[in-house]
């Protein structure tokens, strides 16, 4: 039987399911047997859920009228057309 | 100039190659869809937004003046995240010239897990809070971290980068990846549940 410091060890590859299915299987048992794991782990499932969840706010109109600007400038320092012309067929 | 539509059309192969070519309004697609989470992770992790500009600013600059020796054997943002990462730290350890390099410090190796809290969440959070209510309590969670365990987190659970992947941009081992995720996540978790837990539960210790 696994102690729960054991089963937090390999909570991500349990919540990934990135082990192999024996080590799964013993986890999955300790999990349904433990209580606080099984709300160790559930929690842990929701934060990770609420961040990939997480809006990307917009990058502020000001900010990015700036970058745009910062990114012309070096266009036009790189060369007229902002070209390499050879690096094209490279990939 | 609108970033907020993102045309279901976007196709950074085809972008990356006619902006290599010289087509100057291919690589401002590709900023315009990507300056939104350069920013945000510039943010996360300076926790500054002069600084967060300053990094949003160079990475894309380094990208186009360096936009040949994209190879395209990753993706095209994972290769930007590299470059906006590599910055971010710069500048943070640029502000911190008087204390150790953050990546380098000594970390706990994630075998001594303290769990803390252990109670459920009330209702989903999304229901509970505004977008922009979460948002800040996210971001300050993630801003609590320390740096090294932050930076795996964002690219990690963020960025969705893999370990493999998340170890070679930060320049750690695949093991020391898979523990500050361990404990990052942890961590979070613990700081999350303080706010979300269900009323009338009691923190308690174990382990």
């Amino acid at each position: 039987m696994l102690t729960c410091k054991q089963f937090l060890q390999e909570l991500n590859g349990y919540i990934e399911k990135t082990l192999d299915p024996q080590e799964l299987a013993e986890l999955h048992r300790h999990v349904s047997e433990c209580p606080n794991c099984f709300v160790v782990c559930d929690t842990t499932e929701k934060t990770l859920r609420v961040f990939k969840g997480m809006d990307c706010s917009p990058v502020p109109k000001s900010i990015q009228a700036r970058l745009l600007a910062a990114i012309e400038k070096r266009m036009k320092e790189k060369g007229g057309c902002g070209c390499s012309g050879s690096s094209a067929a490279q990939h | 100039m609108s970033t907020t539509t993102v045309s279901p059309a976007f196709d950074e192969t085809a972008l990356v190659a006619r902006a290599k070519a010289g087509d100057q309004t291919a690589f401002n697609e590709l900023v315009q869809h990507y300056d939104r989470r350069v920013f945000r992770m510039a943010k996360q992790i300076t926790e500054n937004d002069d600084d967060a500009e300053d990094v949003l600013q160079e990475t894309f600059l380094k990208a186009y003046t360096h936009l040949d020796d994209f190879q395209g054997n990753s993706k095209f943002y994972t290769w930007l995240v590299r470059i906006a990462v590599n910055e971010a730290l710069m500048k943070l350890r640029k502000r911190r010239s008087d204390k150790t390099v953050p990546l380098d410090e000594p970390i706990d190796t994630g075998e001594d897990e303290v769990v803390r809290e252990i109670a459920v969440w009330d209702q989903n959070p999304e229901d509970v809070y505004s977008r922009d209510e979460l948002a800040r309590i996210l971001d300050q969670a993630v801003k609590s971290l320390k740096t090294a365990y932050r930076t795996v987190f964002i690219l990690r659970d963020i960025e969705e980068m893999s370990i493999e992947e998340t170890a070679e941009t930060l320049g750690l081992s695949i093991s020391a990846v898979k523990s500050r995720l361990l404990r990052a996540r942890l961590q979070l978790r613990e700081k999350l549940t303080r706010q979300f837990k269900k009323k009338g539960d009691d923190a308690f210790a174990y382990l």
